[in-house]
């Protein structure tokens, strides 16, 4: 039964390492295909960078996005922006009046080109060669407000930081934004920009990137055992998020439905996740309780695995602890395998994938797991994608970030 | 090197073009930059600041208010050159 609180998920959009959009990059996932490719500069020997490769965008915004509105955006704008196109066209460019339209994106790391773009020019030719749109540029929440000038939305713009859990943290925020009443549809997602060689500098200063120089398309391979660090990723997923309602009043297209959001923060350690779980666990069950959904009926679960040691199994364990028994039935998928670490894309992206999931009933593969950990006690979803149930089924999306920060996302069928 | 009126002009269509994604033909000396091209404040000065290295030469803020058409912008930047 529909109720008035209900949120669902009515348009998708997304630019990826596996496509320039939602359709493309599903079925390059589905096919188990890497966006991973070694880098076409010399950021790794002029600066000495122990890592060569990333995952870079399939389609880049000057083959689909006028040169004046890339000019006056940072990459991470332009890629939510772009998602933010397709998503609202695949909901039907819903009818809403301004003051009920939210928009929520986040990002990760911010306009880290524009800052530090800004940051050589004021040194190499001084102040006033520095660009007067460098701070609407930089800022952290500058995709959102492109998103909301972009739509005209009036019931408010937020951009909630949280690393790598943004991207689920901003859609589980719109989701409030129209459980509270405040707005009846929410344009909502991630987005990240950061592939730039300060970034991979300091990531692998934290020694969290893999090394695999040799193959970057064999180097993102959560839970097999020669895991060694993740993959950078870069792009955006958008949803449009709707008050069950508002979307069968307009007779829209219900992909699934967002039945719980679970927030939590470990309180434990800047980058290392609580070794037990415990704030993991407290986001999954959250959700589950929001969402009404029993252990029995989750199906799938999309991990946040983002290839690294220690994480992967953490959060395995995790899911374990939450589900107990019945874990044995979830199949259990790291996309990240194929995308890389979009950062604060990640969470939407990996939503997206969920819905698609739900929707299609299939689990996407994880690739590159020769050899499964032997800790691993879940099912994992390996080099072919896995039918899903019939009927009513439900699934979670983890997302974790730098902070101690824990989202999980309840995923229903439509 | 100074620049004649006509290379200023040129150089100023293509920053303006790049700015607004306006046709470089469309920015003539009797357009105003406001009016007719639709410039708002912030991009006004982002063209200034890249007139400003295209040509080597000094807008200063004060001025930028006086610059109320193309050819007012043209004959500046013609005059200011050193």
């Amino acid at each position: 039964m529909t109720t008035a609180r209900d949120v669902v998920i009515t348009g998708l959009g997304a630019t990826t390492p596996l496509g320039g959009d939602v359709a493309s990059t599903w079925a390059a996932a589905l096919a188990g295909e890497s966006g991973a490719r070694t880098l076409d500069n010399d950021w790794a020997e002029k600066y000495q960078i122990p890592v060569s490769f990333a995952a870079r965008l399939k389609v880049t915004p000057d083959q689909v996005m006028p040169r004046p509105e890339i000019k006056r955006m940072d990459p991470s704008a332009q890629y939510a922006v772009i998602a933010t196109r397709e998503a609202w066209a695949d909901a039907g460019a819903p009818e809403v009046t301004p003051e009920r339209l939210g928009a929520v994106v986040s990002s990760g790391i911010g306009g880290i080109w524009t800052t530090l773009d800004a940051w050589d020019t004021l040194q190499e030719k001084g102040a006033r060669r520095v660009l007067p749109m460098t701070v609407p540029m930089l800022m952290p929440n500058s995709p959102a407000a492109y998103v909301e000038l972009e739509l005209g939305a009036r019931a408010g713009a937020h951009a909630l930081v949280s690393a790598c859990a943004s991207g689920a943290e901003a859609i589980g925020y719109g989701v409030e934004m129209i459980r509270s009443g405040r707005a009846d549809v929410v344009v909502a997602g991630g987005t990240e920009a950061a592939i730039h060689p300060m970034p991979i500098a300091a990531f692998a200063a934290s020694r969290t990137l893999s090394l695999r120089n040799d193959d970057p398309q064999g180097a993102s391979r959560p839970y097999d055992v020669k895991r060694d660090g993740f993959v950078l990723g870069e792009g955006a997923g958008i949803v449009v998020l709707e008050s069950a309602e508002h979307a069968a009043a307009r007779g829209a297209t219900v992909h699934a439905r967002i039945a719980g959001v679970g927030l939590s923060s470990d309180g434990y350690h800047m980058t290392s996740p609580e070794p037990e779980g415990r704030g993991q666990i407290a986001a999954m069950n959250a959700a589950l309780t929001e969402a009404d959904v029993a252990a029995k009926d989750v199906v799938h679960v999309n991990a946040h695995a983002t290839s690294t040691v220690v994480g992967d199994l953490i959060e395995a364990r995790s899911v374990r602890g939450v589900l107990g028994a019945d874990a044995d039935h979830v199949a259990l998928s790291a996309t990240k395998s194929m995308t890389g670490h979009l950062l604060g894309g990640a969470g939407a992206l990996e939503t997206i994938f969920t819905v698609l999931a739900l929707r299609d009933r299939k689990a996407p593969p994880t690739i590159n797991v020769d050899e499964p950990d032997p800790e691993l006690v879940l099912d994992l979803v390996r080099s072919t994608p896995r039918d899903l149930p019939a009927g009513q089924i439900a699934a979670v999306n983890n997302s974790f970030g730098f902070g101690g920060h824990n989202v999980a996302l309840v995923v229903t069928s439509a | 090197m100074a620049y004649s009126e006509q290379e200023i002009l040129t150089g100023l269509a293509e920053i303006v073009s790049e700015e607004t994604g306006l046709p470089t033909d469309s920015v003539s000396p009797e357009k105003s930059f406001t009016d007719d091209l639709d410039i708002d404040s912030l991009s006004m000065m982002t063209i200034v600041t890249l007139a400003e290295e295209k040509f080597s030469v000094r807008i200063p803020d004060d001025e930028v208010k006086n610059l109320t058409t193309v050819g007012d912008a043209v004959s500046y930047i013609n005059g200011a050159q050193g």
